[in-house]
Formats: structure tokens, sequence, C-alpha cells
């Protein structure tokens, strides 16, 4: 059973939001006693998704999560936009892959530096990536 | 505005960056640091980047293009401090920053810079004038 334990919405709509989800990430992993490399690991993955809702989703939001089963806690950040979503998620999960002007590292990377990762995307409705990083 | 001040030192120029870096203080950085490049004539830049809890694809694409412009300015730019962790979550994260110098602190860093300038003294590159 996974109990959410705490829940926080955040818009994501300019560079200056994107800064405050990766504090806020960091604050719940600091919370949940997550050593510094997995803060880290945690809070550039969600920099990287915020990054990538504002610039190719035209914005939208960042759930944060503290979540918990009956082994472990760990942090999920859901982030979701009602953009122009992707095509082709296989390709846009390679890395150097990238649509836009960046390195196409955000979404290849994100799924390194998480322990679990979900995307779901339709084109024309919007992109849903959530990440989870346990203790 | 907020922006990153950048100190000149001798013939060097030094930046610390300790806020949280966004899109446009990166872009004004850039232009600030350009600028005084050619206003100083500087040929060197150091960056300390030891107060940054994390480097993103981003910032480190960004500490990539400011290398690059600064050497097409005749400047070498050596970027110094970075956390292990953050050196950690890069190399997971797949970005190789080539073509960005480290060192690890800015003392270190100074040492780079002072050889790499020495060295185009002595080759006689152009705009490595004493």
């Amino acid at each position: 059973m996974l109990r959410v334990l705490k829940s926080e919405s955040f818009p994501i709509r300019s560079s200056e939001d994107v800064v405050i989800v990766r504090q806020a990430v960091r604050i719940q992993a600091v919370s949940l006693g997550f050593g510094l490399v997995d803060q880290t690991k945690l809070v550039t993955a969600s920099s990287e998704l915020a990054r990538n809702t504002l610039d190719y989703g035209g914005g939208g939001s960042a759930l944060l999560e503290v979540i918990q089963n009956e082994q472990r806690s760990g942090v999920r950040v859901v982030f979701e936009d009602k953009g122009p979503g992707i095509p082709d998620i296989d390709l846009a999960l390679t890395d150097g892959y990238t649509s836009g002007g960046g390195l196409g590292l955000g979404l290849s990377g994100a799924k390194r530096l998480s322990h679990e990762f979900e995307i779901s995307s339709k084109p024309g409705e919007g992109t849903r990536v959530s990440i989870l990083r346990w203790k | 505005m907020e922006r990153i001040p950048i100190l000149k030192m001798g013939d060097y120029l030094l930046i610390t960056i300790q806020v949280d870096m966004h899109d446009r203080l990166a872009i004004t950085l850039q232009e600030d640091l350009t600028d005084q490049i050619v206003k100083h004539r500087s040929h060197g830049v150091l960056i300390d980047i030891s107060a940054l809890e994390m480097v993103d694809s981003f910032i480190g694409r960004m500490l990539g293009s400011i290398a690059s412009m600064a050497r097409l300015l005749d400047a070498e730019t050596v970027v110094v401090g970075m956390q292990p962790a953050v050196a950690i979550t890069l190399v997971e994260l797949g970005l190789s920053m080539t073509g960005v110098r480290t060192a690890l602190d800015v003392e270190k860093g100074m040492l780079v810079l002072r050889a790499a300038l020495s060295k185009a003294r002595r080759n006689g590159a152009p705009g490595a004038e004493v």
C-alpha cells in the first residue's frame, strides 16, 4: 500500500517557478533524511523536468508528494502540462535527442537520476511525467 | 535588476555564483562577462560554483557557452569548486562538460589560468601580450 503523507502543488509558469520547485523538492528530501547525493540527484531530475514543462509544455504544474509503503519512504514529483505532447516517447527518451534547442538530456537524464519513472503523453493534450526516489 | 557580480583581479575576472540560476540571470551574466572581458582585456575567467548545490543541464550548458564565448574573445575559463555530489549527479545526468576546464578550488584555478597564459605568451599567441 502506497500512502501519500504530504502533498503540495506548484505552478510552473516562469523560470523563477523552476527554482521554487527545486527548492521545495530539496526541503522535502532533506526532511526525509536523504543523503546529499540523493538530494542532489532528485533535485536535478526535478529541475530538468520542471524546465521541460516550461519550455516544451508551455507551463504547467508540479505535484510534490512524500510517500510511504510498508518498507520505505520517498519523494515523488509529478509534472503535468497541457502542451503539444510528445509524439514519440522512445525517441524523446534517447540521449541527445531534442525537439528544441536543448542538449536532449532532460528526460533521459531525469530517468537515470530516479528510482521510478513514468511518462504518458498524448499529442495535442499534454504530458505527464512522474519521478520517484526512495530514501 | 538582479545580477551576478564580476570582479576584476589583475589579469583575470572572477565570478562567484551563489544564487540559484534562472534563465534571465544566466543571459545577463553572459552579456556582462563578454563586455568585461573586452573592457579589461582579460585573458582569464574564473567561475566559482562552490556555492551551487545543483547543476542541471541548463546551468551546465550555460557554463559551456560562457567558456566558448570567452575563448572567442581570447580568454580562458576555469570552473572551480564543484561539489562532489554535483559531479556525481552530472555524470549520471549525462553531461560531460567537455570543453570546460575545471579545478578543485580558486587557488588551483588561478594556477591553471596562469599556466595557460604563460604558455600562450611563450608561443607568442596574438592577444597574449604582457
